[in-house]
Parts: C-alpha cells; sequence; structure tokens
C-alpha cells in the first residue's frame, strides 16, 4: 500500500541513525529543500540511553507514515548494551525483503568495470534469528531458523523485481551442501518458485563461498542474488567493495505494508562522524528511489543525474573515492547542477 | 610435530593419499620434484575409499594406522562417491583424526598478473563445529532449525593455534573474524575466548573485526592485511577462505593448505578432483605443491620448503609457457614439473 498524501504532500519518517547518518540525510533534505519536494520529515532521534523508547517511537511513525528514510543504528559488539536495533525495527515492522544495488558510477576508479549487481536478502529470519542459549557454561547454541512461508515470499520478492526491473537472472545463494535442511530449503524454493512461477527469467543456485570467490573474481556472471541474511552481509560487502565502497550503495527494506530506505551496505560510519567527509551518494540515491516509490519520478531522475553527473566529472566529490570535496561541497555541487537542468 | 626420521635411512616417513581424478597425476609431480629436491621424506601410500563401519563411513584401517604413525600426510583432491550415503570424505578425515584447524594462505605469485595485487592473506578456520554441527530438524512441516554450535574448548584450541601460528610466521596482528552484534552468544564466546587467550600473547596485538568489516577490507584493500593472521568460526572460515584465494588468484587453482590436529596435521590443495582434465596431463600441481612447503614448514625442514617454494613460483613467474591451461599458459603436468626442477 502507497502512503496517502495529505494537501498534496507526503509526510516520510526520517531516521537519521548513528556516525555519519545525520550528515548524509541532512544532504538529501538539502536537496529536496532546493528542489521544492513536496515532503515533510518526522525525525526520530535515539539517544544512547532510551533506545528501546526510541525504536518504538521510530516504529510507531513508521506504521503512520507507511514510508521512511533511514541512516543506521550502531550495535555494539561486547555484549553489554542492546542487540541491532536495525534488527528490531526490520522485525517489527516486518520489512522483510532489503534490496541493495551494486551499480559502477562513472567516474569511480576500480579494478573492475560495469558491475551492475543486485543483492536481496531476507531481513527477518535464518541466522538472524535472534535465537541462542547456552546449555551450559561454554557450549551455545545459536538456532538459525529458515520457514517455508518467508522464504516462498521473499522468493516471489526477488522475481517480482527481477521482472519489474528486467533482470535476467536470478541466483540463489546457499550453504545446501552442509545445512541440508535449512539451506536445503531456501535453494529448494527459489529454485521451484522461479521454475514454475516466473518462466521468463534465469534461476539457478551457487553455494555462498564459491559465490564470494566468482564474485571478487568474475562479477559479471552474477545479476540478481537471493539470500538469507547472513550470506547477503558478506555478498553486499563485495559488491560495496567492487563499486567503490560503502559510500555508493543504494538500498531499501521492502515489506506488504512499509517501505525504509537505508544505505545498502549498512555501515555507520563511526570513525568519519562528525568530520563532514561522508559521502552521501549512497543516502542521495536510496531517498531517489523512495520517490520513485511515492511516484515522483521526475524528481528522482533529476537528482540522480545531478549525482552521476557531478561524481562523473569528479571536481566535487569526497575522500572515499578520492576526492577531496566535503559532504556539504559535494550536495551543493548537485544543487548547482540541478538549477541548471 | 614431533616424528622422527628413520633411524636407519635419515628419512622421515610421511603417507601419501594421491586422491581422485587429477589426484594421481599432481601427485607423480609432487614426487618427482621431492626427489629432485633429496628432500628426506620416505612416501607411504594411503587408500581411503570409504567403507561403512557400523553404518557411519569410515576410511579403512591401513590407512588410519599409516598417519596416526607418521603424524603427517599430504593428500591431493578426493571425490567422494556420490549415491552409496556416504558422507563427505574430507570431513570424515578431519573426524577421524581430530584436525580442528584448517590453515588457508591465499598470495598472490609474482609474476603473474591478477586483478588484485599484493594479496597475502592467512586465514585459520575453526573446523569441527559452528555452522557445520550437523544438529538440524524439522520442527514442524516448513520450519527448520539449524544449530550453529560454539563452544569454549574448541574456540580455545583454534585461536590459541592461531596466536601461536602468528608467532611463528612473523605476524603480529591476529584478528578474530565474527559476527557478534547479532550472535551475540555464539560469536561473543568465541570473541570472549580470544580476548582472555591474548594476555598470554603479550607480544601479538588482538583485533576483533565484523564480518562486514572484514570483506570490505579485504577486497578493497587486501594489503592492509599481510601482517595478520585472521581467524574464525567454521562457516565464515570457509567462505572466507574462498573469497581470499578470489583475490590472490581467481580460482582456488592455486590456494594449499593445512588441516592440524593436536597431534596429526594432513596438508592439501582445496581444488576439487577436477574429472573433467583426469588423465591428461593439463593439471596443475601448485596447490599440491604449495601444500606440500607447508608441510615441510611444519615438519621442520624449512630449506628445502623454501628451494621448492621459490622453485615453483619463479617458474609460473618466467611466463605462460610454463603455465599450465588453468593459467591461461601451455605447459602440461610433466613439462611444468621439469620445469620446476629445472630451477631448484
Ligand atoms: N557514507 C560513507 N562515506 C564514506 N565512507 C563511509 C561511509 N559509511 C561508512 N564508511 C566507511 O566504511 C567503513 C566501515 O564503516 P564502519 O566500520 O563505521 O561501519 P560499521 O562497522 O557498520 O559500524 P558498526 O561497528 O557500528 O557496525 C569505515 O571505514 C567508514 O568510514
Ligand atoms: N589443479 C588443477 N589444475 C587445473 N585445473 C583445475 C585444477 N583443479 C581444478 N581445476 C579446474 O577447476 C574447475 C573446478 O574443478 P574442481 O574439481 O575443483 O571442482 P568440482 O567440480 O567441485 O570437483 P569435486 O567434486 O571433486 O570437488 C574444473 O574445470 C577443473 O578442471
Ligand atoms: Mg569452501
Ligand atoms: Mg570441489
Amino acid at each position: 500500500t502507497l502512503p496517502k498524501k495529505y494537501g498534496g504532500r507526503f509526510t516520510v519518517t526520517l531516521i537519521p541513525g548513528d556516525g555519519v547518518g545525520k550528515e548524509i540525510t541532512d544532504s538529501v533534505r538539502t536537496i529536496f529543500e532546493a528542489e521544492n519536494i513536496p515532503i515533510d520529515w518526522e525525525t526520530i532521534n535515539i539517544k544512547q540511553t532510551d533506545h528501546k523508547e526510541g525504536v518504538y517511537e521510530a516504529v510507531e511513525s513508521l506504521k503512520r507514515n507507511k514510508i521512511g528514510l533511514k541512516g543506521l543504528w550502531h550495535t555494539p559488539a561486547d555484549q553489554t548494551g542492546h542487540g541491532s536495533l536495525n534488527v528490531a525495527l526490520r522485525k517489527q515492522l516486518d520489512i522483510y525483503a532489503n534490496v541493495a544495488l551494486f551499480k559502477s558510477l562513472k567516474g569511480v576508479k576500480t579494478r573492475i568495470p560495469d558491475i551492475d549487481l543486485i543483492v536481496i536478502r531476507e531481513n527477518t529470519e535464518g541466522e538472524f534469528s535472534g535465537l541462542e542459549h547456552e546449555s551450559v557454561p561454554g557450549v551455545v547454541e545459536s538456532l538459525k531458523v529458515m520457514t517455508r512461508p518467508k522464504t516462498e515470499r521473499i522468493a516471489r520478492f526477488a522475481f517480482d523485481f527481477a521482472k519489474k526491473y528486467n533482470r535476467k537472472s536470478v541466483t540463489a545463494v546457499h550453504k545446501a551442501n552442509i545445512m541440508k535442511l535449512g539451506d536445503g530449503l531456501f535453494r529448494n524454493i527459489i529454485t521451484e518458485i522461479g521454475q514454475k512461477e516466473y518462466p521468463d527469467i534465469d534461476v539457478s543456485s551457487i553455494i555462498v563461498d564459491n559465490a564470494s570467490m566468482q564474485a571478487v573474481a568474475k562479477p559479471h556472471q552474477f545479476d540478481v542474488l537471493v539470500t538469507p541474511s547472513m550470506y547477503g552481509t558478506i555478498l553486499g560487502n563485495i559488491g560495496a567493495a567492487l563499486i567503490g565502497g560503502p559510500g555508493l550503495v543504494a538500498g531499501a527494506n521492502f515489506g506488504r505494508d512499509y517501505a525504509v530506505f537505508e544505505p545498502g551496505s549498512r555501515h555507520v560510519g563511526l570513525d568519519i562522524k562528525g568530520q563532514n567527509v561522508a559521502n552521501p551518494t549512497a543516502m542521495i540515491l536510496s531517498s531517489t528511489l523512495m520517490l520513485n516509490h511515492l511516484g515522483l519520478n521526475e524528481y528522482a531522475t533529476r537528482i540522480s543525474k545531478a549525482v552521476h553527473e557531478t561524481i562523473a566529472e569528479g571536481k566535487h566529490t569526497t575522500r572515499d573515492i578520492g576526492g577531496s570535496s566535503s559532504t556539504t561541497d559535494f550536495t551543493n555541487e548537485i544543487i548547482n547542477k540541478l538549477s541548471t537542468m | 610435530y614431533t616424528g622422527k626420521p628413520n633411524p636407519s635411512t635419515g628419512k622421515y616417513t610421511v603417507s601419501f593419499i594421491e586422491g581422485d581424478g587429477i589426484g594421481p597425476e599432481i601427485s607423480k609431480s609432487v614426487k618427482k620434484i621431492f626427489s629432485a629436491a633429496n628432500v628426506p621424506i620416505e612416501w607411504e601410500s594411503c587408500d581411503v575409499s570409504p567403507i561403512f563401519v557400523n553404518g557411519l563411513t569410515t576410511i579403512p584401517d591401513p590407512a588410519v594406522q599409516s598417519i596416526t604413525k607418521n603424524l603427517v600426510a599430504l593428500k591431493g583432491p578426493l571425490a567422494t562417491p556420490i549415491g552409496k550415503g556416504h558422507r563427505s570424505l574430507n570431513l570424515t578425515l578431519r573426524k577421524t583424526f581430530g584436525l580442528f584447524a584448517n590453515v588457508r594462505p591465499a598470495k598472490s605469485i609474482e609474476g603473474f598478473k591478477t586483478t588484485y595485487e599484493n594479496v597475502d592473506l592467512v586465514l585459520i578456520r575453526e573446523n569441527t563445529e559452528g555452522e557445520y554441527s550437523g544438529i538440524e530438524h524439522i520442527v514442524c512441516p516448513g520450519v527448520v532449525q539449524s544449530i550453529k554450535l560454539i563452544t569454549r574448548d574448541a574456540s580455545e584450541r583454534v585461536i590459541r593455534y592461531a596466536f601461536e601460528y602468528a608467532r611463528a610466521i612473523g605476524r603480529p596482528r591476529v584478528i578474530v573474524v565474527h559476527k557478534s552484534t547479532i550472535q551475540r552468544l555464539a560469536d561473543g564466546l568465541f570473541v570472549n575466548v580470544a580476548k582472555e587467550l591474548s594476555k598470554e600473547y603479550p607480544d601479538l596485538t588482538l583485533e576483533t573485526e565484523l564480518i562486514d568489516n572484514s570483506v570490505l577490507k579485504v577486497v578493497t584493500n587486501p594489503s592492509a592485511y599481510t601482517d595478520a593472521v585472521s581467524v574464525c568460526p567454521n562457516l565464515y572460515g570457509d567462505i572466507l577462505s574462498d573469497l581470499n584465494s578470489g583475490l590472490s588468484a581467481g580460482s582456488l587453482g592455486l590456494t594449499p593448505s593445512a588441516n592440524i590436529g593436536h597431534k596429526i596435521s594432513i596438508f592439501e590443495a582445496v581444488h576439487g578432483s577436477a574429472p573433467d582434465i583426469a588423465g591428461q596431463d593439463k593439471a596443475n600441481p601448485t596447490a599440491l605443491l604449495l601444500s606440500s612447503v607447508m608441510m615441510l614448514n611444519h615438519m621442520g625442514l624449512t630449506n628445502h620448503a623454501d628451494q621448492i617454494q621459490n622453485a615453483v613460483l619463479s617458474t609460473i613467474a618466467s611466463g605462460p609457457e610454463n603455465r599450465t591451461g588453468d593459467l591461461a599458459g601451455t605447459a602440461t603436468t610433466s613439462s611444468f614439473t621439469e620445469a620446476v626442477i629445472k630451477r631448484l
């Protein structure tokens, strides 16, 4: 279901998140303002201390608005604090499909040219089930849960997506030779649904370790990859590295009712927070996906074009892709471009 | 390794599992090169064709005896017979001999240009539990649970080995790769064990790295890891080690590996049996040769190890006429072998 317009305007939940989140969503806001895009933001900031409340607030806002633009929340790795708030939010809204787009950008120097691959990952079960226990001291079991209904819906999502965007092939990534039941279920359902319901799309499968090796050596063989959550992390970060870094990857999470647009390779960027050096491209391109989703396609096309041109010219790019401009300089240049378009 | 040479010949006895498909050809190459280099090793051939004992896939007793006695084995690729219900032979070997750590270096070969430069990665993978516990069940139709098992004991022995290995090869950083933001207890235990053990290795630095960041960084710039040894739970290790081979060589074709146990260790090429080119004198023996080099280092025969390694690498660097087909060259297994021998 699409969000409703009130007085010709949409309200969108904006969750800057941690790390570079504020800077890169500010960049989007400035561009949207300059373009007079009929969007009002409802901003949710989570303080370190009240994260549970904060996620609740974010979920409620998204339930109202049905659509959001989001940075990443940091998850401490040391077990003392909270678990991943990002995962909590995705599960509570059941935004089960994560899409990340890995497409080479003109002007970004990489080892391998012309990358164009998409990773679609299941967001709500698998290795991210969060079900774990210590049976006896020193023995931990972590459950990976795979279910038929959730695998069927991610399968259909992937094939529908492939169809909509004219992609030729979908490859299921799995480890069914080891996890015969769990990953076997995943591989079999993707293959079955592909063959039965989507005869125009090629469906194949590949073991995750081989996929990872192939992805760095010969990435052009892949088109759309569909994965359980963990393998998506791995292939998604390979993809990010291939096209020039996490600052460039557009992404989104979709459920039946809600859509949350979020950089495709989910890095917080704590190390460069507040330095005005982050590349906002991933967030801007994610926001153009959002505009398309809202039917504001003309704005989306203009912005995306301005971003691509700015990067291709290479005079105002951020340091992650070899430039020396700040986040705000890059953003201003995009706005300049837009004003002449 | 505590093996001693045979007092009458001065030679060490090593078990040799030649393997299937191209196994015999590449094994022959290793043997020729070893004898040309006068390596003090006597090979003891082992047949590990699987048999069932009480319904369990088992390797024949003479092979078990040989490897148990010799403490080291070199192994070509094995193809598990299909359709007889055998479990993986590689897994069987690991279980039989308690091989808890898998060591996989992935290094670019100078003179053989690939997409990524200066790749020199060392990864150690936990080999006995984790996602490979084999514990899975159908909770109800359409709902499957697979259990990843992480124990303190298994984590401790593989991480300890990683520290020891890093020290032995002179790398100052040990990096634990994990996903403890998601698997807080399981990967959390692995990470905690590493932190505890690191106190015993004050000369080495321990770093922990989320698998996301590790993958991003290593693909972006593999040369940032040339002074590190990475260690991780089973599945991540499986994936990352193949990824590393993709970076160093573009395939598994050149990658050696070691399976380490408390007493016994088995060294093997990680590529498969390549039935499509078996018996045609086309196979590249490099991975098995580099595995044998790891074995020699493990046995303390480091001069022989260096000699053979240098000969192999300089042969590959010397040009396409001395490379096999998988490296887009024109050499045969035998001509490559001769070229290596000339460079010893
Ligand atoms: N928008 C961006 N522009 C440029 N570089 C970025 C951007 N986002 C992330 N990075 C870089 O990517 C690398 C990985 O990010 P980082 O380690 O901060 O994320 P993370 O590990 O996901 O954070 P966390 O530990 O909270 O999960 C860092 O070097 C970071 O600077
Ligand atoms: N040592 C080698 N020299 C040349 N080519 C090789 C070598 N090892 C593998 N290959 C090639 O790599 C490809 C993959 O073969 P490999 O046997 O590794 O995989 P596989 O089909 O999974 O076999 P297995 O079932 O035994 O694991 C084949 O085309 C094979 O010819
Ligand atoms: Mg593997
Ligand atoms: Mg194989």
